[in-house]
């Protein structure tokens, strides 16, 4: 409880000072800020000192840093090593290890061939191995018309490839070659009666038009068992042989069309049993028999002309 | 005088190269505060295009920084001890600095005392040619004879208040009008050089631009004052701590101002003595208690009179209200009779308006208008200032009308007589910018 007399004004000898009560820190009488400080602080309220503290000074300590630390040639070597064996280290764990080449819908020889075009020797970690590159090595193989590569959870790399099917002959001078649909090379075959099913083709530029000789092939349904074969003729246009040395010669364009006409004389009028060695047909308005020598003759015959002399071939 | 002038328009340079850069500051140097207000200029008008006009250039700029601190060392409006206001300065600067976040190099600032004096001038002259020019106007100007102000003193505001062409009075703006002899009338301020010296010096100390000063009680009376009444004439009391600013307004033109040397701290300094309690306190209950009408309630109203004399008696008095308001009314009273006393002797019973503003930190004496009515006329009301953008809640009371003045001062100066052109004939030496002045006026 508080005395009710005032305090005593002056100090006796021994008694501690009371009177006056020390300021606390947090109630200064002038709270103006010293020259230095409004100073420092308009300072630090100017733009350009911000941003040169806030990001220069930050910025200019990490890269001295940095470029002091990686100015000496051994610590940018042994920094550069150490990524190397962090990244070995990765790539080889088991998760990413191929161990397995796993290859569909080829035929045997095309298998081997994959097999032995692998870069590397299984097992490989999965990062060893450039399936782009892999893929565009396989996809040069003649036989391989489409390849599809995957690597499989458990290391398996699995290679789907879609084969060539060969669709003609084509007989060159160094040989029989199997083309596919588009004309383009299947394999090398060894003689024409492995595959006596496929239809030949011969003649300069034969491999280019592939397409349209199968569609004159498939026109010529009916008289397929007479035919030989087409022969290109100047890489222009097709000769349809048959057997018995007969030819139709086809026109440059349109030839299914001419085939078709061929087929419908034939039907008509037996034409093709008839004894000619070329049926031309280049000229659409004008199709041309040449007959043989001996039918010739015989037509000749009974009229009594002797045109001999104009009939030879 | 010259010098003053060369000044003032190094100082509208300083204030428009401010406005460029976007952030002025604003400083009332008064008696019993220092209020610093931070300004931006930008998006004025983005703003303009929508709903809001220019109004009175208020929408140019937005309040980012707002401050006030006790002022020390500043007595009738003047700065008396000039370390302390620098310091008082520097508190003010530097929380509205924080508080708008930006650095401010530019600095208005205006102040209430250094005993304000005004003069009326005419001036006549011949207009050369047949249109008014720029040049007539810098010369009808120049023809304007200066008063004799006395020694020491400074022109502080010289507007151009009326020009007159030949019969016609009333121009605003002369140029290009036909006729033969233009006249002007033009209000001058003028004040104690050493004041104005002695702030410059503050501020230059502060590492601050100064960029225009102005007298409190235009600023004050320019924001407490509504359109209307500028046009239609009006006088603007501003109650300050040490200072009471007048200032009438006619046709949107301060054609006089004064300063009684008496204020709100006069107040208080007479309750400090009646009740012999310490200024802080006495602070304190006026502004509690404080009143200029006392009834039959505030006989019974009891007022503590905390005191720290360690004399345990004189610590637990208690006065009534009557009492308290016993002392405040005669000192109050006195300042209003010093006002009408100087209103009287500038004639404004004449006006055809006779409205009466208060506004100021005194102001806000519970009452007051009633008394002023007595004493000023029946057409008074208190005056708060403008609205501006961004003003903080604390910043918008009467005490605040001379700094909101400022901003709007400093966002739409009126014309004064160093902002028209020089007149040729005063160019003297710089006979090179004559020579090329007279190829543009004649080619």
């Amino acid at each position: 409880m508080r005395p009710l007399s005032a305090e005593p004004r002056y100090l006796q000898p021994g008694q501690r000072q009371t009177l006056v009560q020390p300021r606390t820190g947090g109630l200064r009488r002038d709270p103006a800020p010293s020259r230095l400080a409004f100073r420092l602080q308009r300072l630090w309220l100017t733009p350009v000192v911000r941003a040169l503290t806030r990001i220069g000074v930050p910025v200019f300590i990490v890269v001295l840093g940095l470029g002091l630390w990686l100015g000496d040639d051994g610590r940018r070597a042994d920094l550069i090593q150490r990524y190397e064996d962090v990244k070995a280290a990765v790539q080889n764990r088991p998760e990413f290890m191929v161990s397995l080449l796993k290859i569909e819908g080829a035929s045997p020889e095309v298998d081997a061939a994959i097999r032995a075009m692998l870069p590397v020797r299984l097992p490989a970690s999965s990062f060893a191995i450039d399936l782009k590159d892999y893929r565009a090595m396989i996809g040069r193989l003649d036989a391989v018309a489409d390849v599809s590569l995957v690597i499989r959870p458990g290391g398996m790399l699995e290679a789907q490839v879609t084969e060539r099917v060969p669709a003609v002959l084509w007989r060159t001078e160094t040989g029989i070659e199997m083309l596919d649909a588009t004309g383009h090379r299947v394999a090398t075959l060894l003689a024409r009666e492995a595959r006596a099913d496929l239809p030949l083709i011969a003649g300069e530029g034969a491999e280019n038009a592939v397409p349209e000789a199968l569609e004159i092939l498939a026109a010529a349904g009916p008289i397929l068992p007479r035919a030989r074969g087409l022969v290109r003729v100047g890489a222009r246009r097709w000769d349809l042989v048959l057997d018995r040395d007969q030819r139709i010669m086809l026109p440059e364009t349109n030839p299914v069309r001419a085939v078709e006409r061929t087929l419908a004389l034939d039907a008509a009028e037996d034409l093709l049993d008839r004894d000619f060695t070329h049926l031309d047909l280049r000229n659409q308005d004008r199709p041309t028999i040449r007959l043989s020598d001996h039918a010739l003759e015989a037509l000749h015959a009974p009229s009594g002309q002797t045109t001999k002399a104009k009939a030879g071939p | 005088m010259t010098d003053l002038y060369q000044a003032q328009r190094a100082m509208r340079h300083m204030r428009k190269a401010a406005m460029q850069r976007g952030v002025i500051a604003l400083l009332d140097i008064g008696t019993s505060k220092i209020a610093c207000l931070v300004l931006r200029f930008d998006g004025g008008e983005a703003l303009a295009e929508e709903n809001v006009g220019p109004l009175a250039g208020q929408s140019a700029f937005r309040v980012i920084g707002a401050a006030t601190t006790r002022s020390r060392g500043v007595r009738f409006g003047e700065i008396d001890a000039m370390a302390e206001t620098e310091r008082a300065i520097r508190t003010a600067v530097q929380a509205a600095q924080k508080m708008a976040n930006t650095r401010v190099d530019h600095v208005i600032a205006c102040f209430a005392g250094a005993e304000p004096r005004s003069y009326g001038l005419d001036g006549e002259t011949e207009v050369q040619g047949n249109h008014v020019d720029e040049q007539d106007v810098a010369r009808v100007l120049a023809s304007c004879e200066m008063p004799p102000v006395g020694q020491g003193r400074e022109v502080l505001h010289a507007h151009p208040v009326n020009f007159a062409l030949d019969h016609r009075s009333g121009l605003g703006d002369p140029r290009g009008h036909v006729g033969k002899r233009l006249a002007v009338d033009m209000h001058l301020l003028t004040v104690e050089a050493t004041a104005i010296q002695n702030l410059v010096y503050c501020i230059r100390r502060c590492d601050l631009e100064l960029a225009g000063i102005a007298s409190s009680a235009y600023v004050s009376g320019i924001s407490s004052l509504v359109e209307d009444e500028q046009e239609l004439g009006a006088a603007c009391i501003d109650m300050g701590g040490g200072a009471t600013g007048v200032s009438v307004f006619m046709k949107k033109h301060m054609i006089f101002s004064d300063a009684v040397r008496l204020g709100g701290d006069n107040v208080t300094r007479d309750i400090a003595a009646g009740l012999q309690v310490p200024m802080a306190v006495a602070e304190r209950i006026k502004t509690f208690h404080g009143g200029v009408h006392a009834t039959g309630m505030d006989d019974r109203e009891r007022i503590e009179l905390a005191g720290n004399s360690g004399d345990w008696e004189k610590d637990r008095r208690q006065v009534s209200r009557a009492e308290l308001i016993g002392i405040m009314r005669p000192r109050v009273e006195e300042i209003l009779e010093d006002v009408r006393a100087l209103l009287d002797a500038a004639g404004f019973e004449h006006l055809p308006s006779q409205q009466i503003v208060l506004t100021g930190g005194a102001s806000q004496i519970p009452g007051l208008d009633g008394l002023a009515a007595r004493i000023l006329g029946q057409n008074v009301r208190l005056g708060r200032p403008l609205r501006v953008q961004g003003l903080p809640q604390a910043a918008t009371g009467a005490g605040f009308a001379s700094v909101v003045g400022l901003a709007l001062f400093a966002a739409h100066p009126q014309d004064e007589w160093w902002d028209f052109e020089i007149p040729a004939e005063r160019l003297g030496g710089r006979s090179f910018k004559r020579a090329v002045r007279w190829f543009r006026d004649n080619w």
